[in-house]
């Protein structure tokens, strides 16, 4: 990164100079590091994802737009946090979910997500997961209605499911897939496979992302080269996916070690389901995560216990995206509690620090 | 932990920032600016009481003669840096504002200028007492910018034990090169100066510190030194603000100087080389500080270098003689991170000022500073602080007026406005612009409560 100095002097007290990114610039490249996942997805999953993509992106935009009209802020368009929020979104939906409910979780990830806090900065939880949430409770039956990658027709026809009406229900994918797939898919991803049926994907698959799953959540090597990108650029804070990739192996290896039929390996663990785009895009949402250097990996490895939790003693296949919430929900509390000790200082003790500031 | 590994893989102290580092003027030599037409010599250009001033208007005045004395401990005396007549005690503009006594100076067009006043001395032979009074008559001030007495500070408290005097030649902050060209140029009068302080606090080593872009006087210096000389020189990581005492401190000794504590507490105690070059010249002679190396520098000046500039000399002068024909809108004084700027050109060179940056546009005074965007938590600012404060905390508390929070639990006042906070913030929230506000406001509490 080739640094400029900028030596147009704002304010005439010192610092008389500035280097940094500017907001926009950071959540730009988090943008750009998005682009290849979804287009990737789209290879996947053809038309219907390239649409739940537009779908949300758009649904988040507006829904931003809207808000600061009423208002009557300056638009926050140009900051890209939005277009993030929307892409990360389409990304943990299945590819065939129906258009006018992927446009329901972009508002409601707006404008439950991020307006009703004070917009960019003063949000608690992601956006786009709080916007996933909803929709996992609203809709629980076409979110985890999947559909198989590399149909031979995916770029000429839609899922039947995309293009369901506003509150009719879902037209059933299943038809189609027959028609068009192989044999005996049965439209669930490795997860479920795994946890309800004890079947093994195969880990080549999961890296290359051969697998059916959401839009973006499946191709674990190239979440990884993305997230690189940012970490390579201090956009993005490397200790956050490397605690939860690890705590949550540890974590599951444990298991592992003591029921290897009932529990799948670590590395399954690690590379199925959206515990990659979680770890690597969602847990790192700078905002709703702490900064203090203790708190960050506090705050990681909450986030691999609970995910590991979730998954193998839920209800439910995916635990990351919970996981993530609570994290967020408990990030606050965990920055207070981790204060760093200033230069100087004595060590504040968890418990003490009332006491010394009496005395 | 984090500090270990720095201190022994890098020579360097966690956090910080690398700003560009501009160093323009490294490689030309110290030379001597003319005098001025007049020159302005403020009476509180130290911290401390302002000194006294012991002539009046009219009277004949030679080169290095004093003419202020110090009005109590905390205090230094001044000299005449020119022979010449004084034309005034006047209220002159200074950098900060405020107008302020000064003792105006007319050079004598003819005289020759030669530094007659003071007398050798053999202070080997002075006590301790003595060599503090001698000394606190030279004026020395730190140079570094701090501009505290140097006797004060030479004077530590019965009881205390220095075992390391740091000599610091780090000079972090960008553009300036003058404290590189004295190490260059006068090494052996840092050295005795270095040696004279060592005498002084009894301490039994002393270590100059110096970034890793000033490989020429670490090597002038190193030539300098003897074998097996208790002094030694050490090249640090260049990183701003290695030069800050503290953080040298940490650097060199590991050691952490507590909140709100003194260098001395923990067994040493640091001096610009600038200071203690000052101090090995004048002492030996008996004279006063009269002049001092200044880095002009920046895009908009055509010859810029390391001016030995008489003090008082108005910044008008000095930036005419370099070629520049601005306002005051274009300078900083001091270093781009720490400097000030100055509100007019006939604010005069003190004993403070290391260098004067002359940008190459105008600014907007009174244009509204771009409009900060809100703080993304990004955490930048809590890796750049080299107090390990957290500025992102401090930032949100000063917008909500909540200033006794943000001493009572994030340790306002430890921050010493070294600006890389506000450097590296990507949202341009002016972070140390809020903190100073917030201490002023916490000052003004304790003082009505
Ligand atoms: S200005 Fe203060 S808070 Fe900011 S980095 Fe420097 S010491 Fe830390
Ligand atoms: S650098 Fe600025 S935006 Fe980032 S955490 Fe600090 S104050 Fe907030």
């Amino acid at each position: 990164m080739k640094k400029r100095l900028n030596a147009r002097v704002e304010i005439r007290t010192s610092p008389h100079i500035h280097y940094a990114p500017s907001v926009s610039q950071i959540m730009r490249n988090v943008v750009y590091a998005l682009v290849p996942i979804s287009l990737f997805g789209i290879y996947q999953f053809g038309l219907s994802a390239l649409a739940l993509i537009v779908v949300t992106t758009a649904s988040c935009l507006a829904t931003e737009h809207l808000f600061m009209r009423v208002s009557d802020r300056a638009s926050s368009l140009h900051d890209f946090s939005a277009v993030i929020t929307g892409l990360l979104l389409a990304l943990t939906l299945p590819p065939g979910f129906p258009l006018w409910m992927a446009a329901v979780a972009g508002f409601i990830a707006i404008a439950l997500g991020k307006v009703i806090f004070g917009g960019l900065g003063y949000n608690i939880l992601n956006p786009a997961l709080v916007g996933r949430a909803f929709v996992q409770a609203a809709f629980p039956v076409a979110i985890t209605t999947w559909t198989p990658a590399f149909i031979p027709g995916r770029f000429s026809e839609f899922v039947p499911s995309t293009l369901t009406l506003p509150f009719l229900k879902p037209i059933s994918p299943a038809e189609w897939i027959n028609a068009n797939a192989i044999d005996g898919f049965t439209g669930a991803t490795p997860l479920a496979l795994q946890k309800f049926e004890q079947i093994q994907t195969s880990t080549i698959d999961l890296l290359m992302g051969m697998t059916s799953g959401s839009a973006g959540e499946s191709s674990a090597l190239l979440i990884m080269a993305c997230g690189l990108y940012l970490a390579f650029r201090k956009m993005l804070d490397w200790r956050i996916p490397v605690g939860i990739l690890l705590s949550s192996a540890l974590f599951s290896a444990l298991f592992y070690l003591i029921n290897p039929d009932l529990y799948p390996p670590p590395l399954f663990t690690l590379l199925s389901g959206g515990m990659m785009l979680g770890a690597i895009f969602m847990a790192t949402d700078m905002v709703a995560s702490p900064l203090t250097p203790l708190g960050v990996w506090s705050y990681a490895i909450l986030i691999g216990v609970l995910t590991v939790t979730i998954r193998f003693f839920g209800g439910l296949p995916e635990g990351i995206m919970y996981a993530i919430l609570l994290g967020n929900a408990a990030s606050p509390l965990i920055a207070s509690l981790t204060q760093p000790r200033a230069y100087g200082k004595e060590r504040r003790s968890l418990f003490n620090r009332r006491q010394k500031e009496e005395s | 932990m984090a500090g270990l590994i720095h201190r022994a893989w890098r020579n360097s102290f966690p956090h910080g920032i690398h700003p560009p580092g501009n160093k323009f003027t490294n490689r030309l030599p110290i030379k001597r600016l003319p005098f001025a037409d007049e020159l302005i010599i403020p009476l509180s250009q130290h911290i401390g009481a302002p000194a006294e001033p012991i002539v009046h208007r009219g009277q004949e005045v030679v080169r290095g003669e004093p003419i202020a004395k110090a009005s109590g401990f905390v205090s230094v005396p001044m000299h005449s840096p020119v022979t010449g007549v004084i034309a005034g005690i006047e209220l002159t503009p200074t950098a900060k504002g405020p107008k302020t006594k000064s003792i105006i100076v007319r050079p004598h067009p003819g005289a020759g200028q030669k530094v007659l006043y003071g007398a050798p001395q053999d202070y080997s032979r002075l006590d301790r007492n003595e060599l503090i009074t001698a000394v606190q008559d030279t004026g020395i001030v730190g140079l570094g910018g701090a501009a505290f007495p140097l006797h004060v500070k030479l004077a530590t408290p019965p009881g205390t034990i220095i075992d390391t005097v740091i000599a610091n030649g780090c000079e972090c902050e960008p553009f300036l090169t003058a404290d590189h060209r004295l190490m260059i140029e006068h090494a052996d009068e840092i050295i005795s100066g270095i040696q004279l302080v060592m005498k002084l606090s009894g301490a039994k080593q002393a270590i100059i510190g110096l970034e890793n872009n000033k490989g020429d006087a670490f090597h002038a210096i190193k030539m300098r030194l003897p074998d097996k000389s208790p002094i030694s020189a050490r090249l640090l990581e260049t990183k701003y603000p290695q030069g800050s005492e503290k953080m040298l401190i940490t650097t060199l000794t590991g050691r952490e100087v507590p909140s709100g504590g003194f260098p001395y507490q923990v067994g040493v105690i640091v001096h610009n080389v600038a200071t203690l070059a000052q101090l090995g010249t004048l002492m030996p002679l008996r004279r006063g500080l009269i002049e001092r190396v200044v880095t002009v520098t920046g895009p908009g000046v055509k010859k810029p270098g390391n001016y030995l500039t008489p003090l008082g000399t108005p910044i008008r002068q000095l930036l005419d003689y370099v070629g520049f024909s601005g306002t005051a809108n274009h300078l900083i004084l001091g270093g781009p991170m720490m400097g000030s700027s100055v509100a007019s050109l006939d604010v005069p060179v003190t004993k403070a000022v290391g260098g004067i940056i002359v940008l190459a546009e105008e600014r907007k005074i009174d244009e509204h500073p771009k409009n900060a965007d809100p703080c993304i938590k990004c955490g930048r600012c809590l890796q750049a602080c080299p107090l390990k404060l957290n500025p992102s905390q401090l930032g949100l508390l000063a917008a909500k007026r909540q200033y006794q929070a943000m001493e009572e639990e994030f340790h306002l006042n430890d921050c010493f406005e070294c600006g890389c906070c506000s450097y590296v913030c990507p949202s341009s929230i002016p972070l140390v612009q809020y903190f100073r506000i917030a201490k002023a406001i916490n000052r003004e509490q304790l003082i009505t409560a």
